[in-house]
């Protein structure tokens, strides 16, 4: 940690103190989630949800790893081991494999959460571009794990998925239709796709845990950011992480794992779709195939092309789809604020919560059978995405008047703002964010 | 390069200009190494295109003795549904009235069968957006418009030659390799006549 008033980790039981000689791994967890990382004093509740999304990634790889010992990747057996063995005859199987289902949902729940944060408080622009570009890195894989292991359990919506989204590769012109048959090892989904899936699902979550550690390590350069945008000047600034987060973050991990234990027990199948209770039939489709609900958005989006324009729809959706994530990569660099914090800024303020109602929508959008109006509504939310990042945030970042920003964090913090408010400017209003006020 | 490595043979081990024979055996070394390690990739990747018992059953042969006209079977070839039709006359005239100028993917009735057995349509049930099984290949599922089959998916609509019309679907169902091994067996996956 850079912070000169970080604590260093002084080891008091003699064998503690004995393997920091050797092997200095207490000294880097102490420095990374103990006393000896500080943290800025005034972060709100939206900086718990990375620990919750590590918590859940947590959750995941442990019953993921029980949940394998009974699994049989084959598609004999796959859906049977699932809903027969798991589900009836492994003693808590019920349990393992709902705990499996939801966490999922809650896993995207909090990363959802955790990247809208990082949007309205610029947490991507500098020195965090790295840091928000292998959180994106995290959640590409995380999409990757999630479509596979849905395609485990080899039920109607497991196979179908498979096939509509090995069949993205198929847009792409010469090179698609051969890469789909070496993807899936066949023509369709089967036996060989089945059991590849099943060991790359077994191996992405560690590959996710690595990626998290270079997170953690390179948010930890310049240390967490904080609601107001403004970096650490001293240590008035900062409380150490343990005791005063570990708490904060404990009890609300408590409560966020509350919900996840109400939806696990009382509805287990509220997330999932009925479909994926009847084995998969290579020939015949089910009326309608939907993704699970964290794809909806990206679905609305690869949907929303309908007509050839040059290249043919089905390669513009794909690619439609595809950018819609890449693009994210390039934001440090397309908005050019230099203020962090949304709270400071009045009118990405309002486009923000703008992004925030079209990504709403596009899931809605995705997540039902393609009528013209679903369609129509789809193709607007989706033209608004592209707009959102391609053409406002651009010239937003270039025209808007940011409201004067706190001298330090411990002003924000200790003194309200008045002091900090500067004559010139629009009049900002107050909100329950830290703004200035002017009296 | 030879001449130069000649040249500093005599220097090597003095440190001198140019490129020195240990140079030259380093270069040589981590190339062979690179070399080899790309090599090493190969079988890491080829494992994953389409095994051997999977190209097994890469030819399925098909009875259309008893499939009349106006019906149609669904089989299953390389685990994907193909749809064997026998088109009646009027199926016939109606995807020879239309224009190739009006569709897609323009191919006509002649080109999507065998010579000597218009009649006999042979497609993957695959639709071409995104994979689904379209309905249709029995009378009494939809049909859609055009009278051959439907996408329930998202809309694609094909004629009685197969091709597509209306929806998101870019191309005609395929027509997969096949041949007549007599008049009333087709062999789906073989190359031939």
């Amino acid at each position: 940690m850079s912070f000169s008033w970080a604590k260093a980790y002084e080891p008091k039981h003699p064998l503690m103190k004995w393997i920091d000689e050797r092997l200095p791994l207490p000294r880097v967890v102490y420095g990374a989630v103990g006393g000896g990382y500080p943290v800025p004093r005034n972060l709100n509740y939206w900086w718990n949800f990375g620990v919750l999304a590590g918590i859940f990634l947590t959750i995941q790889i442990v019953t993921g790893i029980v949940l394998a010992m009974h699994y049989y990747a084959t598609t004999d057996g796959a859906f049977n081991s699932v809903n027969g063995l798991i589900m009836r005859d492994v003693n808590a199987g019920w349990l393992l494999r709902y705990a499996h289902m939801n966490g999922a949902s809650f896993f995207f729940i909090v990363t959802y959460i955790h990247i809208f944060r990082g949007l309205y408080y610029g947490s991507y622009k500098a020195p965090r571009e790295l840091v928000w570009m292998l959180g994106l890195v995290i959640y590409l894989l995380m999409m990757a794990t999630a479509f596979m292991g849905y395609v485990l359990p080899w039920g109607q919506m497991s196979y179908w998925g498979a096939q509509v989204i090995t069949g993205f590769f198929s847009a792409f012109p010469v090179v698609g239709e051969p890469i789909r048959i070496w993807l899936l090892g066949g023509y369709a989904p089967d036996e060989a796709a089945l059991t590849r899936f099943f060991s790359l699902h077994y191996l992405l979550p560690f590959v996710i845990a690595g990626v998290v550690i270079l997170h953690i390590w390179a948010l930890h350069i310049p240390g967490s950011g904080n609601p107001t945008g403004v970096d650490v000047k001293d240590e008035k600034d900062t409380l150490p992480f343990h005791p005063f987060y570990t708490a904060k973050d404990g009890w609300f991990a408590a409560a966020v794992l509350l919900a996840y234990a109400i939806v696990t027990y009382f509805a287990p199948n509220y997330l999932g779709h009925p479909d994926n209770y009847i084995p998969a039939n290579p020939l015949a489709t089910p009326a309608e195939i939907v993704p699970e609900w964290y794809f909806w958005p990206f679905y609305a989006i690869l949907r929303s092309f309908t007509f050839d324009f040059i290249l043919p729809a089905k390669l513009w959706g794909v690619l439609a789809m595809f950018s819609s994530i890449l693009l994210l990569f390039f934001l440090p660099w397309v908005d050019k604020s230099p203020v962090r914090s949304g709270s400071y800024r009045p009118v990405f303020k309002r486009f923000f919560w703008l992004l925030v109602i079209d990504v709403i929508i596009l899931g809605w959008a995705g997540g039902g059978a393609p009528t013209p109006f679903r369609n129509a509504v789809g193709q607007i939310s989706a033209a608004y995405y592209f707009l959102h990042f391609l053409v406002i945030l651009p010239l937003v970042s270039a025209f808007e008047t940011p409201l004067p920003l706190p001298k330090s964090i411990s002003d924000s913090v200790l003194h309200g703002e008045e002091a900090e408010a500067a004559p010139a400017g629009p009049k900002p209003r107050r909100t329950k964010t830290a703004t200035a006020v002017v009296e | 390069m030879a001449t130069k490595a000649t040249s500093a043979e005599d220097s090597a081990g003095t440190g001198g200009e140019g490129v020195r024979r240990r140079d030259f055996l380093n270069v040589a070394a981590v190339s062979f190494a690179g070399v080899g390690g790309v090599v090493a990739i190969a079988p890491l990747l080829v494992q994953m295109a389409p095994s051997a018992d999977v190209l097994a059953l890469s030819t399925t042969e098909v009875d259309i003795s008893k499939v009349q006209p106006g019906q149609g079977i669904k089989v299953s070839w390389r685990k994907q549904p193909v749809f064997v039709r026998n088109l009646t006359p009027k199926e016939i005239s109606e995807a020879n009235a239309v224009p190739l100028s009006e569709l897609r993917d323009p191919q006509t009735l002649a080109e999507r069968t065998k010579p000597g057995h218009m009649n006999w349509l042979i497609t993957l049930g695959v639709c071409t957006h995104l994979g689904c099984v379209p309905l249709g290949i029995s009378a009494e599922e939809n049909r859609g418009p055009y009278g051959g089959y439907f996408c329930p998916c998202h809309g694609s609509e094909y004629d009685t030659a197969a091709r597509i019309r209306q929806g998101p679907a870019p191309k005609n169902l395929v027509v997969p390799d096949y041949e007549f091994t007599t008049p009333t067996t087709v062999m789906i996956g073989a190359k031939g006549k």
